[in-house]
């Protein structure tokens, strides 16, 4: 139970992010950019599909044995002169980070973009530890200057517009500047440069570790990754357990639809492969290298409902194409990992007890599970969700009582069809002209937005036997 | 199958495909006792009570050489969660056998009968919405619009974002429903800009949903069932 649950009702979230017409505005011109580019990257690629269903498959039979995965990983990289750390809760992960930071005297760390460390908010517990931290992502940059989080796993500045970025840059930098992505790209470099140089920590995630290799794998685009990694005197990587791969042949399978399914691109502009530290003879490279392996609730799940979840590329692809995600944006879901696939993560990482609001951020379009890479069934794991919330009578009396008497009428036909004569006659001064535009109760979140047909004067079951007569006339 | 909504909101649906199917040389019975297959009550994690809804739908459909349903997710539901709502050998034999014998409307006339030229019955400009269930459940995207392209009498025209979800979800609409209504918005917003009279969705709750919002805001287009727009065969 790492993360703070939000303090207000996820409707009541989603409704200032409704409201947020500069959210809106960048929302929907960002994911709809990436579902074309999506779109396009697999239409020009038709063995896709057939590897999407390998990747999938390589999961699968890597979870079979994930112990056996991992102690091959941590002994490949310890062969490689590299330290390894199994962290069982996110606590213990910042714990480890920092020992290794206060024994190496580090006073100030960069970073680059990963989902990890902001899961176990390792930002906070270096600033409280005096220890100062740079994101050196440009997302992340611009985030970290407005005190904000991420909203999105590979974007996480996407809630931003460019003419914000740039008032930010104004207040934060002292560098009034046009909203020009270039000009701002250009002064974001400018800035980070000089803390790459003095850096004596590189903190970065990893999208896969190769365990017959020992290799951790960063997939990026604006080489911070590689400066990260290899710049600071000590590098420190922060991976899931479940990003473990069996080998190199494994990797080019992921990273042959990783990026299409992340950006729309043939592949990222760069995947940095790091083998451990700077071995003699090596010109760069750190003197130490760590790597942080994070269970926090995933190696619960290998027998857990949320199994499929540890499949997980980290994409963002089921977040572009979610309906929710594409109104609400990734602040509104309350935790560090926003989208469909979220849901399911902080179920994972904070107990199925806080999403019991989230399961239902989803109309189950499905549209998520289309577009994952590694075809995870998300609607499926959401409506379970919501069956162990059922089952753990955590709905609130009214709607257990709305569903009670629901299952009833479905079981009993004449019950049921009394409902609906009863219905029929309640109905009858909220009818205007064929049609309700108001009803009390819950029925009002429909009718505050749209009009509801009344029950038909005649419903189907009464107009039968007319009907059945109509065939031998 | 009438479903639920079917038969309390749109009856006039369930006569249409009644129609439609003897003009097509179908012989059309409807087993009495029908109320709703569930997926409500299972979408929202109810589970013992979809199943028992469940046992219920198969026993009376026992006896039907095919079901055909008006509504993509309730079709899903037989076809897809049926069987694995059955705890005992036998209720998943009897699910699995029901689940064989089920057809979405549009996949039923051209899949099953191979019929896929009709007139018009609502002259002008017609697009289509996909229903989530219709087409990433049972992956049916081409049935309809067979079906539509074919019709005399009346224009069809492609829908951008067609595949995109209305907002609609089931309980969804009501526990957020300023989420769901900004979604329905995007959508109504791509249906007026196609220039169609009429959108044409499979699925009841889509037509709710689309039907509801449209009517709010006073729109001359209307959403209307594909059973409605297939008039006589040709």
């Amino acid at each position: 139970m790492s993360e703070a649950a939000p303090v207000t009702p996820l409707r009541e979230r989603a409704g200032q992010a409704l409201q947020d017409t500069f959210l809106q505005q960048a929302l929907t011109i960002a994911t709809t950019k990436f579902i074309g580019l999506r779109r396009e990257a697999f239409d020009d690629f038709p063995e896709g599909e057939a590897l999407r269903d390998r990747a999938r498959a390589i999961k699968e039979a890597t979870l079979q044995h994930l112990d056996r995965h991992l102690e091959q990983l941590i002994d490949s990289v310890e062969r490689g002169g590299g330290h390894v750390h199994y962290a069982t809760t996110a606590d213990e992960a910042r714990r480890v980070v920092l020992d290794i930071a206060g024994r190496a005297g580090v006073r100030v760390v960069v970073k680059s973009k990963s989902m990890a460390t902001e899961e176990i908010h390792l930002n906070d517990a270096l600033e409280a530890a005096g220890i100062t931290a740079v994101e050196t992502d440009l997302g992340e940059y611009i985030i970290q200057l407005a005190h904000e989080r991420p909203s999105h796993i590979i974007a996480p500045a996407i809630h931003k517009t460019k003419g914000q970025v740039a008032e930010l840059f104004a207040r934060e930098l002292g560098r009034p500047t046009e909203p020009d992505p270039e000009v701002l790209t250009r002064i974001a470099r400018a800035e980070l440069r000089e803390k790459f140089l003095i850096a004596d920590m590189g903190i970065s995630g990893a999208n896969f570790g190769v365990a017959d290799t020992g290799t951790i794998v960063l997939v990026t685009n604006e080489g911070n990754g590689r400066m990260v990694t290899s710049l600071p005197r000590v590098h420190v990587a922060v991976m899931g357990v479940e990003k473990v791969i069996p080998s190199m042949t494994d990797l080019a399978v992921f990273l042959a639809i990783l990026a299409k399914s992340a950006t729309g691109q043939k592949l990222s502009v760069y995947t940095s492969l790091v083998n451990g530290p700077r071995r003699g003879g090596e010109l760069e490279g750190p003197e130490e290298f760590h790597l942080v392996l994070l269970d926090s609730g995933r190696i619960d799940q290998l027998a857990g409902p949320l199994r499929e979840a540890l499949a997980c590329l980290r994409c963002g692809a089921c977040l572009n194409v979610c309906p929710v995600y594409r109104q609400i944006g990734g602040h509104a879901y309350g935790y560090t990992y926003p989208g469909p696939i979220g849901i399911l993560l902080t179920a994972m990482l904070n107990g199925p007890g806080s999403v019991t609001e989230l399961a239902h951020a989803s109309s189950l379009c499905g549209a998520c599970a289309d577009a994952c890479p590694v075809r995870i069934d998300i609607p499926r794991m959401l409506i379970e969700l919501r069956r162990d919330g059922v089952e753990r009578r955590l709905p609130r009396w009214p709607e257990r009582v709305v569903f009670g008497v629901l299952g009833r009428l479905l079981r009993r036909p004449a019950l049921y069809r009394l409902a609906a004569r009863v219905g029929r006659v309640l109905q009858r001064p909220f009818v205007r002209g064929g049609t309700i535009r108001r009803l009390p109760l819950f029925l009002g979140h429909w009718t505050r937005t749209r009009d509801l047909p009344p029950i038909a004067g005649r419903t189907f079951q009464e107009r039968w036997a007319r009907l059945a007569r109509e065939d031998h006339p | 199958m009438v479903t639920c909504l079917g038969d309390l909101f749109y009856p006039e649906v369930g006569e249409a495909i009644v129609r439609l199917l003897r003009r097509l040389g179908v012989a059309v019975d409807f087993p009495a006792g029908q109320t709703c297959c569930g997926l409500p009550l299972f979408n929202s994690g109810y589970h013992a009570d979809a199943a028992a809804a469940a046992r219920r739908t198969i026993a009376l459909f026992e006896g039907a050489e095919a079901v055909v349903v008006p509504s993509g997710s309730c079709a899903w539901m037989v076809k897809h969660e049926y069987p694995g709502l059955m705890t005992d050998p036998a209720g998943r034999a009897a699910a699995e056998r029901l689940a064989g014998r089920t057809h979405e409307l549009s996949q039923f006339l051209v899949k099953r009968l191979g019929r896929r030229r009709f007139r018009s019955a609502v002259p002008g400009r017609l697009t289509y919405h996909d229903s989530c269930h219709l087409l990433r459940g049972l992956q049916e995207a081409e049935s309809p619009r067979a079906l539509l392209r074919d019709l005399a009498g009346a224009e069809f025209v492609d829908l951008p974002g067609a595949d995109e979800c209305c907002g609609f979800g089931g309980s969804f609409a009501v526990r957020l429903p300023e989420v769901s209504a900004a979604v329905l918005d995007k959508k109504l917003a791509s249906v007026e800009a196609t220039g169609a009279d009429c959108v044409v969705a499979c699925d009841a709750g889509c037509l709710m949903q689309m039907r509801g919002g449209l009517s709010r805001r006073r729109s001359r287009v209307r959403a209307v069932h594909l059973a409605e727009v297939l008039g006589e065969p040709r």
